[in-house]
């Protein structure tokens, strides 16, 4: 099963809900699919880590063999080639790696060449696998790189797949999201992240993923998320105080699950309610 | 010598775009004819690299001189390669810039934006 745990915004503690989430099961891997930041690796401390390298394929252009008749150009759906001066130039950081200006070209005059973007690390913490992807720093996309991660996590159903997504509702979330059995939504109560959970249930909804919210940082007075869920009728999985005890905790990137019964418990009610949420709507849902 | 400018219309009553890769339309102005046109910019409903391919269009266009409020890096790469200079327009009239350029008081362009890829303007 793939649990994926999404919100719109930066902070609201998808990393704290996933790794928890993780831990709080017998068996489990936890992918990190923020790329940009990866940080859930910090609270897991993995041993045995294995590396890989995470390469794209750019085009090359032989100016020799080229005559100028820019199928290339008019192809690329992103406009990464342009035809100046009688040469194709092309904008590496714009292209998407897709070939098609190489299977376009009559001449023959394109070739790719390798460039490594980032890698995935996959390591073990007690009952947790963790796999963390990783884009390199100037990177513009980093797809290829969750494509990686959740290819290996693909045929892996009978597994407990927890899927940390990067903060927003863009395609790099979507590309998360995109196998998820379910979807968590973790929300702050204030009314910015009321804003984003919006954003993110639209988003969910697009994909009909099953999903539920947990409230995050909630303490004393209005929460416009909980009101947001109790009027579109959707499901609260659970509240989560603001305390400083969790802060500091998280601060200290420990794993409150490994270390308060409380929270074991809080953690463990969630993934239950959770995994009967996915089997439900799969077998409904169909 | 061809000028371009990046307008909302394309119609004379226009005004300035803010965005270079994706305005609606495209303005030339012939300054020995005084003659003027416009082009649907065909950059500006692009998923990426809007700038890129206006840019490519101005080259193929035989442009000389762009006048536009702003432009990106890599839309400024393609006309600097294809030897169109670029000039900072003052306000949104298309008229004032165009008698601004021609007696030399509008100054080359020389902030270039590392581009909104996705970002919207941020």
């Amino acid at each position: 099963m793939h649990i994926a745990v999404l919100s719109g915004k930066g902070g609201t503690g998808k990393t704290f809900v996933s790794v928890n989430l993780a831990a709080a099961a017998p068996k489990a891997v936890y992918i990190d699919c923020d790329v940009e930041e990866p940080n859930g690796y910090l609270f897991f401390k993995p041993v045995n880590v294995k590396e890989e390298k995470i390469i794209v394929k750019l085009p090359v252009v032989d100016s020799k063999l080229c005559t100028g008749c820019r199928k290339c150009v008019d192809f690329c759906a992103f406009n990464a080639l342009a035809y100046i001066g009688s040469k194709v130039k092309i904008f590496d950081e714009v292209c998407h790696s897709c070939g098609g200006c190489k299977l376009v070209c009559p001449e023959k005059a394109i070739t790719e060449k390798d460039k490594i973007i980032g890698s995935v690390q996959c390591g073990q913490s007690k009952n947790v696998g963790v796999n963390t992807g990783i884009l390199n720093a100037g990177e513009t996309s980093g797809i290829p790189i969750i494509k990686k991660l959740l290819k290996d996590i693909k045929n892996a159903e009978h597994q407990l797949n927890i899927i940390d997504c990067p903060p927003g509702s863009a395609c790099i979330v979507m590309e998360s999201i995109k196998d998820a059995d379910y979807c968590i939504l973790v929300a702050e109560p204030t009314i910015f992240g009321l804003h984003n959970l919006k954003m993110v249930y639209e988003l969910v909804q697009l994909f009909s993923k099953p999903c539920g919210v947990v409230l995050n940082k909630c303490s004393k007075g209005k929460n416009p998320a909980e009101e947001f869920c109790i009027k579109e009728n959707i499901e609260i999985l659970c509240k989560i105080p603001f305390t400083k005890m969790l802060g500091i905790e998280n601060s200290n990137a420990h794993i409150i699950v490994r270390k308060n019964a409380k929270y074991n418990e809080l953690f463990t009610s969630l993934l239950d309610k959770v995994c009967k949420g996915g089997q439900h709507e799969a077998v409904t849902g169909t | 010598m061809k000028i371009a400018l990046p307008v909302d219309e394309g119609k004379n009553e226009t005004g300035i775009c803010i965005s270079f890769g994706r305005a609606p339309y495209f303005m030339f102005y012939d300054t020995e004819t005084k003659d003027s046109s416009f082009l649907l910019n065909s950059a500006a409903e692009s998923q990426g690299g809007a700038g890129i391919k206006a840019a490519q269009l101005l080259a193929d266009n035989k442009v000389d001189v762009l006048l536009t409020p702003r432009c990106g890096q890599n839309a400024a790469e393609v006309l600097q390669s294809s030897n169109i200079k670029i000039f900072k327009t003052i306000g949104a009239s298309v008229r004032e810039n165009i008698q601004d350029f021609s007696a030399g008081k509008l100054a080359k362009l020389s902030e270039i934006h590392a581009g909104f890829h996705n970002h919207g303007g941020r």
